[in-house]
Parts: structure tokens; C-alpha cells; sequence
């Protein structure tokens, strides 16, 4: 398979390649770790005739933890993110959701970046991002502006991002609470068949914050707002945590595909749910 | 279109090629400089029989177009051993029977090259853990998790000898 022919751009600092963007419009896309957009490409998905390489720009790079705030350059691929001990320490969940990625090879290459832009529903980190209430620096010609997580997903591969902008940056807070990304694939290397996501705090039995996401459950990803309405200020039991679960269910919209029927993945839904719930009230 | 000039070191040694952006980096190494080690199994990220090392690490080279290589240091399963001097890797494949048809072999080889370097004693789970990302459609993994262990294992036994002799 061999994708139609590009012209290929490798910018050393980002205003470069904002000022490439800007020129060629939606006849360009960068490309950061690749493994979503070649595969298209081979398909012919898309058409793309400037293919703009974001690994010269190292200012995109990398993690940085001061304080309360964590931040991550888009171009931080999975491996680093899984193998840096200090992101482990504050943000646990990033290394358990990142380890369910895909395969070694292609964390070795996959970007936190193209996770998050690509608008992808099966990508883990939108979902994660929007548990985590993150923040992204998108850069385009008219400078820098930031947008919310859970305000960035329009629908499959529709997002706020303006076609001459590229994302740069992801930052949130140091979580605290239990912990706890659950995903179920047909094998490893698959997208998500349901993968649910929470974070939570319980002080004496009682549930005092929680944030919940679900990932390829719907056309974007899924923030459980409802189910965290219901959560929160209760006392911890099963009948709670299924009530809560079957909202987070209801907010969700999958379609069939070849991972099943909507009834199956309601069903596993609610066992991933259920499931993260345990585990992340487990270690809070 | 235009094409474009590409410089990569493949197994220590120096390389250019004038290529369309477009080639894939498995056909710049199998067909542009003729290391045919790389396989191309299923040309979409999820076989592994592409597996190559760059610039220390596992890659699935048909998923990686030529020019996003420019300046890598690449390894093929050509770079590790030659016949009358195997890879403890290649030793204990042939040892323990690791291959059946043997195309997804050298993805199997390089992705357990880098593997044992980042992990020297792993258990067997780790093993399976860590070659997910390749598949072996005779479904021999028994075999290539026996052959991945007896080659951690002897590697590890070279490198204690190696230590003493110094001493």
C-alpha cells in the first residue's frame, strides 16, 4: 500500500511550521508519530498534499512537572510517558492508560499529540485528558490560545482545531484519589472495544471529588458529568456505584462496528465502568 | 514529484538514496539499499515482521516513511550476526525451533534484540509482553518464548564471563 504523493516538510521551530500551515491550508497535516495518519494515507483516505514533520521541533518536546502543574509537549511519545518516573509519581493513571496503547513499536513512535488531535474517538488519551480536565496550547497564525479537553471533541476527527493551528502542549493538574483506566480490546495492537476512566476521592466511606470518562463509546469521547453529579457527597456502596454506572452507560453512544453490536457494548461498558470504579475506590 | 535525498547509517554503515517522500522506509531498505531482512507482512503497523531497530529503538518500519529516517541510525536483522557468527538470538532460534516459516523471524529477532536490552532478565511473561507487537501467523510463540529466554540467558552468561576476564 502506498499513499499518493506529498511534498515533505521538516520545520526546525514551530512558527515555521505555523507559517506552512497557514500557506497551504487543508491541503496540509503534520505528522508526528505517524501510526494514525500513514495507515490512512495508505488507504487513501485522505489526500494530503504537504506532509509537515514535527519531530525537528524540540520546544514541543518533552515533560515538564512544576509544582501543582503538569505540562507535556505534543511530541512526548508513549514510551516516555510510560518510562518517566516523576510523571508516575503525580499522574499514575497516565502510565496505566499508556501501557494499553497500541504495541511497544508503535508507543515507541505514537505521540501524546496525535493521540489527543487526531479527533480519533478510539484514542485512549482524549478520554483520559478530558478525566484529567486538561488544558491544550494550540499555535496557529493568529498566536496562541488554549481549549479545554472537554471542549475540544466535535465529533469523529472534527475538533477545535483551526486548520492552520497545531497543538503543542497538554497540561492539568497533579490528580489526587484513587486511580484507574480500564480498557477491553479483542487483542493487544486493537482499539478499545469500551475503556472507561476515574479518578476519585473517598474520605470515610464517602465520595468527596470524581471525574469519569469513557473512550469509543460515542463519536467523541464521553465526560460522565451526570454520573459524577450522582457520585458525589455519597457514602460508597454497590447499589451507588451501579446507579452510577448505568449513567455513565446512558450518556454513552456507540455504534456497531466489527468489535460488536451497541447492545454488546453497552453490556461491556458497564463492566469496564464498574470495574475502573472498584479499582480507583480501592486505592483512594 | 520531486524527489528527495535521504542519509541514514543501516548496520554501521553510511547510506544515501534519492527517493519520492512517499516511500515507506521497509521499501527504501529492502528495494532502494537491498536489505530484504525487514519483511512486509500485513503493510499496516500490526504485524511486526517490519520490526527494525532506529536510533535504539523498536520501529515497525512500514509505518514510517523514508525521509522521517534522514540522519537515523537504523539496525536490520543483517547488522546483528553473520552465518558463521550468530546473534546468541539467532543461535537459540535455531536451537529451539523459534521459527516455523520464518517470515516473521527477523521482526521477532530485532524486536527481541532491543527487548533484552531493555530488560536483560525478563520472565517469560514480560517476554510475551514485550514482543505483543509481533505476530508469528504459524502461531509458534511457545517455541520463540523458549528461544527469546535461552537467549536472555546466555547473553547473560557471556557478559558474567566477559566481567571475570576483566577481573
Amino acid at each position: 500500500m502506498i499513499p499518493s504523493a506529498f511534498t515533505f516538510y521538516k520545520p526546525d521551530n514551530i512558527e515555521k511550521a505555523v507559517s506552512l500551515m497557514s500557506d497551504f491550508g487543508d491541503e496540509a497535516r503534520v505528522i508526528a508519530g505517524g501510526h494514525s495518519l500513514i495507515p490512512v494515507m495508505k488507504q487513501r483516505l485522505t489526500d494530503i498534499k504537504h506532509l509537515i514533520d514535527l519531530s525537528g521541533i524540540n520546544e514541543i518536546k518533552g515533560i515538564d512537572i512544576t509544582g501543582n502543574q503538569i505540562s507535556i509537549g505534543a511530541m512526548t511519545t508513549q514510551v516516555e510517558l510510560i518510562n518517566n518516573e516523576e510523571l508516575f509519581k503525580k499522574a499514575p493513571i497516565i502510565r496505566e492508560a499508556s501501557l494499553q496503547i497500541a504495541d511497544p513499536q508503535v508507543r515507541n513512535l505514537g505521540t501524546i499529540g496525535g493521540n489527543v488531535a487526531n479527533g480519533d474517538p478510539a484514542n485512549d488519551m482524549p478520554g483520559l485528558m478530558q478525566l484529567l480536565d486538561a488544558t491544550y496550547k494550540l499555535s496557529g497564525k493568529n498566536g496562541v490560545r488554549e481549549v479545554k479537553a472537554r471542549d475540544f471533541y466535535e465529533g469523529a476527527y472534527f475538533t477545535a482545531r483551526d486548520d492552520d493551528e497545531i497543538l503543542i502542549s497538554i497540561s492539568f493538574e497533579v490528580p489526587s484519589g484513587g486511580y484507574a483506566y480500564e480498557k477491553q480490546k479483542r487483542k493487544i495492537g486493537d482499539y478499545a472495544t469500551a475503556a472507561a476512566g476515574v479518578i476519585i476521592r473517598v474520605e470515610n466511606n464517602k465520595c468527596s471529588s470524581a471525574s469519569i470518562a469513557l473512550t469509543n463509546l460515542s463519536d467523541t469521547p464521553v465526560y460522565c458529568d451526570k454520573a459524577v453529579e450522582i457520585i458525589v457527597g455519597k457514602e460508597i456502596d454497590n447499589d451507588l456505584l451501579d446507579q452510577v454506572t448505568k449513567a455513565c452507560v446512558d450518556q454513552s453512544d456507540p455504534v456497531a462496528d466489527q468489535r460488536g453490536p451497541v447492545e454488546f457494548k453497552k453490556y461491556v461498558a458497564g463492566i469496564v465502568i464498574k470495574k475502573a470504579l472498584n479499582r480507583a475506590i480501592e486505592r483512594s | 514529484m520531486e524527489k528527495i535525498n535521504v542519509s541514514m547509517k543501516v548496520n554501521g554503515k553510511e547510506e544515501s538514496l534519492t527517493v519520492e517522500p512517499r516511500t515507506l522506509l521497509v521499501h527504501a531498505l529492502r528495494e532502494h539499499l537491498e536489505y530484504t531482512g525487514a519483511h512486509i507482512g500485513c503493510s499496516s503497523s500490526h504485524c511486526g515482521a517490519c520490526t527494525i531497530d532506529m536510533n535504539g529503538k523498536s520501529v515497525k518500519s512500514c509505518t514510517v516513511f523514508a525521509p522521517q529516517a534522514e540522519g537515523a541510525e537504523i539496525l536490520t536483522v543483517e547488522g546483528i550476526g553473520s552465518p558463521d557468527k550468530l546473534h546468541a538470538l539467532q543461535e537459540m532460534f535455531k536451537e529451539h525451533h523459534g521459527l516455523q516459516c520464518g517470515y516473521c523471524t527477523p521482526g521477532m529477532i530485532m524486536r527481541s534484540y532491543r527487548f533484552l536490552q531493555e530488560n536483560p532478565n525478563p520472565t517469560e511473561e514480560e517476554v510475551r509482553f514485550g514482543i505483543s507487537g509481533n505476530l508469528c501467523r504459524c502461531t509458534g510463540y511457545q517455541n520463540i518464548v523458549k528461544s527469546i529466554m535461552a537467549a536472555a540467558s546466555k547473553i547473560r552468561d557471556e557478559a558474567n564471563v566477559e566481567k571475570k576476564e576483566i577481573a
